[in-house]
C-alpha cells in the first residue's frame, strides 16, 4: 500500500515536472527585475482600479461598470487556470492588449482601453504579463455581461472598431526631447488619459481629432476637462514642478484633484518615479495650446444676477471663505486657489457644482498621507442657494464663468457618487 | 486633526458632537476600532451612505485610524436629552429590553455588551447614548434587514432580526431619552460579558 501511494506520488511529481516544462516554454521563467518593472507598468496602466471589486482579491475582477449600453463586469486577470489567464501566453497577452481580443479571437468590450494600450511595446507588455503572472491565483469565475439588446451582441464591436479604434504601437517623434516622448507613450498609452479627457460620443467611441478636448464621462457625471485647451484643464500656464505636485500628490499650488481623476492617483500616479511623472508633466504642457484666457467682459449685472450675486457672497463670506479666503486665494496647497482656477470656469459648470454638494478628499497619497477636506453642502444649501454661490464663485476675482441656474444644481443633486 | 476633518464637521459637528439632524450620528468618545471600523466599511462600500462612501473613496486605512483616534478622543458636552414623544408603557419595555433583554425570546440585554452605563467598551463596540431616537431606529432596522452588515460572526444582525418593529420604536426612545453619562468613557476590553461572539470585537 505504502509503495504504491509512493509510486503514485511520484506519478504524479512527474506530471507537475512535466507541465511545469511546458509552461516554462511558454512563458519563460521571469526574474525579480522583470516582476518588478511589470508591477510599476501595471501600476501605470491602472488594471488594479477596475479589475478589483470592493472588498474583493486584488485583480479577481468583478467589479461592475457602468455604461449607458449595460453593466459590464470586470475579468479576473490572476493566474487562475479555470477562471483567470493561467493558461494565457504572453503572445495571447500581447494580442489582448494590442488588438483587443480574446486568446479565442472574440472581441473584447472597449469599456478595456485596448485603444489605448495598443501603443504599449511588446516588452512592456510581457512585462506586465509576467508580473500578473507572479500574483496570488484567486478562482472566482467572471460574471457575465448585463448589457441592453443590441448591445449584448458582440459582433456590434466590429463597427465600433471601425470606426474608432486605430491599432499601432506608440511611434516617437524624432523632432521632440526623449522626455517628451516617454511622457507621450505614459499618457497615450498605459495612462489611457484620453479614456476620459476626449469627449465620447452616443456610439461609446471617441475621435482621434478630437483627442484629450475633454468631455462628460458618461454615467459618472463629471467633466472631463480639455487638456489642450488652457480654458479648461489645459496646463500650458502651469509650472512643470506644480503638474508633478498635482499628478503625484494629488494637490498643488494650483488646485487639488476630485472626482475621477482622485482615483487615478490613488492607484496609479502616486507610484511613478520622478522621471516619469516629470516626462508627462512636460508632455501635458506642451499639448496645451493657444493663448491665455480671454479676461473677463466687462459685467453689467442684470437685477436678477445681481440679487443671485449678493446672496451668493452672503454664503461664500459664511461658508467658504474660512478656508478659500474672501477673495478666493485659498491657502495652497491644502485649501486651493478659487480665484484663477481653471476648473471652476470651465463652460461646463458640472464639476464646481459637484464639489459644492458633494465636497471632496484629495486621496491619500504617499506625498500628502493625510489631506484636508472639504464639506458636502447638499443638505446645507438649497439649490438656489447652491446657483447663487457657484455663480458667485465664478464671476467674482476675475473668473470669468457663466452663471448657474437652480435646476443645474437639482439635476446634479441625484448624480451618482460611486 | 481638527483642520483636516473640517470635512466631517458640517453634518457630525465640529467636535463629533452630532448636529440638529437626527440621523447624523454623534462620533465623539467612541472607541477607536468601532470608528475606524465603520470609515472602513464606509470606504469599501460594506455600509452605504453615498455621501460617506464618495468622501472616504481614497484614503488609506493610516488616515482613517488617525482620524477614528481623534474622535474617539474628544470628550464635548451631550445634546439635552430627548423628550421622550412615546408612551411610558413603551419607553418601559425599551428599558425592559436594554437592560435585561428577552430571555425567552433569546435577545439579550444592551448592556451586556454596550455596558452597564451604554459607554460601549474597547475596541469596537459603541457606546449608545448622545444618539437620537430616528438614529438608532434606522441602524437596528438596517441590521434586522441586512442593509447594515459587519464582519462575521455579525452579532448585531443575529440580535436585530430577534426585534419586532415595536421593540426597535421602544430601544430607541429609551435609549434617546437617557441623561448624559457621569463617565462618558468607554469600557476596558475584555470587561464585559458578551453573551455572543462578534466578528468586530475579538474576545
Amino acid at each position: 500500500m505504502l509503495r504504491l501511494a509512493t509510486k503514485l506520488n511520484l506519478l504524479l511529481a512527474l506530471c507537475f515536472a512535466g507541465m511545469t516544462a511546458a509552461s516554462a516554454q511558454q512563458n519563460p521563467p521571469a526574474n525579480a527585475e522583470l516582476l518588478k518593472r511589470g508591477e510599476y507598468l501595471a501600476r501605470a496602466g491602472d488594471c488594479i482600479a477596475c479589475h478589483t471589486a470592493p472588498e474583493g482579491k486584488t485583480f479577481a475582477g468583478g467589479l461592475p461598470m457602468k455604461t449607458p449600453f449595460g453593466t459590464l463586469f470586470t475579468s479576473n486577470i490572476t493566474p487562475d487556470p479555470q477562471t483567470g489567464i493561467g493558461t494565457w501566453t504572453s503572445d495571447q497577452f500581447y494580442r489582448m492588449m494590442h488588438d483587443g481580443r480574446f486568446p479565442d479571437g472574440g472581441l473584447v468590450y472597449p469599456a478595456m482601453p485596448f485603444g489605448s494600450y495598443t501603443k504599449v511595446t511588446r516588452e512592456d507588455s510581457d512585462a506586465i504579463f509576467a508580473f500578473l503572472r507572479s500574483v496570488p491565483p484567486v478562482k472566482q469565475a467572471n460574471k457575465p455581461h448585463e448589457l441592453t439588446f443590441p448591445f449584448n451582441n458582440r459582433s456590434l464591436i466590429l463597427g465600433w472598431r471601425t470606426l474608432f479604434f486605430n491599432e499601432g504601437e506608440f511611434k516617437p517623434d524624432p523632432t521632440k526631447s526623449a522626455e517628451w516622448n516617454r511622457g507621450a507613450y505614459l499618457v497615450e498609452g498605459l495612462g489611457h488619459c484620453g479614456m476620459c479627457h476626449t469627449a465620447i460620443n452616443a456610439l461609446g467611441g471617441s475621435s482621434e481629432s478630437q483627442a484629450f478636448e475633454g468631455g462628460l464621462i458618461p454615467m459618472q457625471y463629471w467633466y472631463a476637462p480639455s487638456l489642450t485647451s488652457n480654458k479648461e484643464a489645459g496646463l500650458g500656464e502651469w509650472s512643470i514642478q506644480e503638474i508633478v505636485d498635482y499628478l503625484r500628490t494629488g494637490v498643488s499650488a494650483r488646485g487639488a484633484v476630485y472626482g475621477p481623476m482622485a482615483e487615478v492617483v490613488y492607484n496609479s500616479l502616486q507610484y511613478l518615479n520622478d522621471e516619469d511623472i516629470r516626462a508627462m508633466a512636460v508632455y501635458l504642457k506642451g499639448l496645451a495650446q493657444g493663448s491665455s484666457p480671454d479676461k473677463p467682459p466687462p459685467a453689467i449685472p442684470s437685477a436678477e444676477s445681481s440679487l443671485l450675486l449678493s446672496l451668493g457672497k452672503q454664503i461664500y463670506d459664511r461658508d467658504c471663505a474660512s478656508c478659500h479666503g474672501a477673495t478666493g486665494l485659498g491657502m495652497p496647497p491644502h485649501y486651493p486657489p478659487l480665484a484663477g482656477n481653471q476648473s471652476i470656469q470651465m463652460s461646463s459648470a458640472v464639476n464646481a457644482i459637484r464639489m459644492v454638494l458633494n465636497g471632496g478628499y484629495p486621496p491619500g497619497t504617499a506625498g500628502n498621507p493625510m489631506p484636508y477636506g472639504m464639506p458636502p453642502f447638499a443638505q446645507r444649501l438649497s439649490d438656489d442657494e447652491v446657483a447663487a454661490v457657484v455663480t458667485y464663485i465664478r464671476t467674482s476675482w476675475g473668473n470669468r464663468g457663466g452663471p448657474v441656474a437652480a435646476r443645474q444644481a437639482n439635476e446634479l443633486r441625484t448624480a451618482t457618487l460611486k | 486633526m481638527a483642520a483636516r476633518v473640517l470635512a466631517c464637521a458640517s453634518c457630525h459637528g465640529a467636535q463629533g458632537e452630532g448636529t440638529s439632524d437626527v440621523y447624523f450620528p454623534r462620533l465623539a468618545g467612541k472607541p477607536a476600532g468601532y470608528l475606524y471600523n465603520q470609515l472602513v466599511a464606509f470606504r469599501d462600500g460594506r455600509r452605504k451612505y453615498p455621501p460617506m462612501n464618495y468622501l472616504l473613496e481614497f484614503l488609506p486605512d493610516e488616515y482613517l485610524k488617525k482620524m477614528a483616534e481623534y474622535f474617539a478622543s474628544l470628550r464635548p458636552p451631550f445634546p439635552e436629552t430627548a423628550i421622550p414623544t412615546v408612551s411610558d408603557a413603551i419607553l418601559a419595555r425599551g428599558e425592559s429590553i436594554v437592560k435585561h433583554g428577552d430571555t425567552q425570546r433569546g435577545i439579550p440585554p444592551c448592556a451586556s455588551c454596550h455596558g452597564p452605563s451604554f459607554g460601549g467598551m474597547e475596541p469596537a463596540i459603541p457606546g449608545l447614548l448622545g444618539l437620537r431616537a430616528s438614529y438608532i431606529s434606522a441602524q437596528l432596522g438596517g441590521w434586522r434587514y441586512g442593509t447594515r452588515t459587519a464582519a462575521a460572526p455579525d452579532c448585531m444582525q443575529i440580535v436585530a432580526s430577534l426585534l419586532t418593529e415595536d421593540d426597535v420604536k421602544a430601544v430607541a426612545a429609551y435609549l434617546s431619552s437617557r441623561p448624559a453619562p457621569a463617565d462618558p468613557s468607554f469600557a476596558p476590553q475584555g470587561s464585559l460579558p458578551m453573551p455572543l461572539a462578534c466578528g468586530s470585537e475579538p474576545r
